[in-house]
């Protein structure tokens, strides 16, 4: 197995990096695609309890780069999809107990074990970020729709772009149409249009993200869920597939989308 | 053989000027010292003075990294090399140092070679900062948080939307010129004017110094 290592980052804070790690990691694995997670948020650890594992963790990153334990030993089975795989963050130490050297060398070890390795950066452009990015083939630099939000996203995509580790790709997180239709939202051409980079996935607003990142339930295990189906949409897309973006109830929008900026 | 390496205490923390040589030679030996007195660089901001090394973002994000993975912290890059220091801005890093003393305070600006533009082909983003002595030329947007300082003119082939500082030197001839003009901010040798709130189908425009005022108006092939 040569696994491909994707990294999920945006800058800012609270825009979903976490719920989308989970739900594509999830949608990978549901299509028997071997998946190994890890939460690169040490110290402020999550993607534990979005999952819903967070009662199994025995050994951590920070215990598998200091040599506590073997890689296989830190890398917990979900209990729903056989093929999916968490290595959780330590909860009790800081960013700078990690070095990109060792997200590189844990990345190489990685890539023998599994088909995808998904990396879930913390906020920020620091340390915690520079680990999330080092070992990275792919990052995906997810936004919301806000102003301040694509201001960050902006310039993370100038610190990949030095890092040679673009051209990322985005994801519009949390895109309410009515909003949008009110004109009180950021439209996805908006954000298109000052981010000027390809786009994997739109997902709407969706209060179902909140109660299922309560339950440590991806959405992504629901059929019914919109935001569900959108992260779903995403893994296919990594996976090669060529799928519509959803129809968000505007046609206008989807057209706009397909055709590109030139015709408007 | 002089020492390679020269370490010089700053207000802002260590200013380590290394000499010539293969580059990795030089990187090698500033890695041992640092590997060497872990007390002494502990926690350092660092400054490094590389003099003509022609250095990429390979070459100095690995040189970061190691240093961050000894818990320093590379801040600025000073070179006589613009690859260089094209290299350190793209990464973020500071390409000069203030002087403590007063009389050194303002920016020091090179003077600017006759008619010799700053080329830069790609979007300039939010926290990227290009500063240059002479006239710049921006094939690509400039996003809001990104910034433009110019001895000269500035013209974007694109939008403008970040902050420009044209004339910055005090040259009141200086123009800013884009295909959309709706800088954040922008500056003309000492004066300042921020964009009016626009509505409708953007045009080329271009905004010079009349009167002491910043005045913009429509470009027009004549």
């Amino acid at each position: 197995m040569t696994a491909k290592i994707i990294t999920i980052t945006s800058g800012k804070g609270g825009v979903g990096k976490t719920t989308a790690v989970a739900n594509i990691a999830v949608s990978l694995a549901a299509r028997g695609q071997k998946v190994v997670c890890i939460d690169g948020d040490i110290g402020l650890r999550n993607l534990d309890v979005v999952l819903g594992l967070e009662n199994r963790i025995v050994y951590d990153l920070v215990d598998v780069i200091e040599g506590r334990c073997r890689l296989r030993q830190a890398m917990i089975r979900d209990k729903r999809l056989p093929e999916l795989h968490l290595i959780p963050a330590a909860q009790t130490r800081d960013k700078s107990a990690v070095s990109p050297s060792d997200m590189i060398r844990l990345g190489d070890e990685l890539r023998e074990e599994c088909d995808w390795v998904i990396i879930d950066s913390p906020a920020g452009i620091e340390r915690g970020f520079r680990n999330a990015i080092a070992a990275a083939d792919k990052v995906l630099v997810m936004t919301n729709p806000e102003v301040s939000a694509v201001r960050d996203a902006d310039r993370v995509v100038g610190l990949l772009d030095a890092d040679e580790k673009g051209p990322a790709s985005l994801i519009i997180n949390r895109l309410n149409i009515t909003m949008v239709k009110r004109g009180d939202m950021l439209a996805v051409e908006d954000v298109l249009e000052l981010l000027a980079i390809e786009l994997i996935g739109i997902v709407p607003e969706d209060e179902g993200v909140i109660v299922a990142s309560n339950r440590g339930t991806p959405l992504a295990l629901d059929p019914k869920s919109r935001a569900g189906l959108a992260f779903q949409n995403i893994a296919r897309r990594i996976l090669g597939e060529e799928i519509p973006f959803l129809d968000l109830e505007n046609h206008n929008l989807l057209q706009r989308i397909f055709t590109g900026r030139k015709t408007t | 053989m002089s020492d390679p390496i020269q370490i010089k205490g700053l207000r802002e923390g260590l200013l380590v000027t290394l000499g010539d040589g293969p580059w990795e030679e030089i990187a090698a030996a500033l890695l041992q010292r640092v590997t060497d007195q872990p007390a002494f660089f502990q926690g350092a901001r660092l400054a490094l003075d590389i003099g003509a090394h022609e250095l990429r973002v390979v070459e100095l994000s690995a040189l970061r990294d190691q240093l961050s993975e000894r818990g320093m912290t590379l801040w600025a890059i000073l070179s006589e090399s613009p690859t260089t220091e094209q290299t350190a801005q793209n990464l973020g890093m500071a390409t000069r140092i203030s002087k403590p003393r007063p009389e050194d305070a303002r920016p020091v600006f090179e003077a600017p070679a006759e008619n010799v533009a700053l080329w830069v082909h790609q979007t300039v983003r939010s926290g990227t900062r290009i500063e240059f002595a002479g006239p710049v030329v921006v094939l690509g947007d400039v996003n809001p948080g990104g910034e433009i300082m110019a001895g000269g003119s500035v013209i974007v082939w694109g939008r403008l939307r970040g902050v420009v500082h044209a004339g910055a030197q005090g040259d009141e001839k200086a123009v800013v010129c884009a295909l959309d003009l709706a800088p954040t901010q922008l500056r003309i040798a000492a004066e300042i004017a921020v964009s009016p709130q626009r509505s409708g189908k953007s045009h080329p425009e271009i905004a010079c110094l009349r009167d002491g005022q910043i005045v913009a108006e429509l470009w027009q092939a004549s």
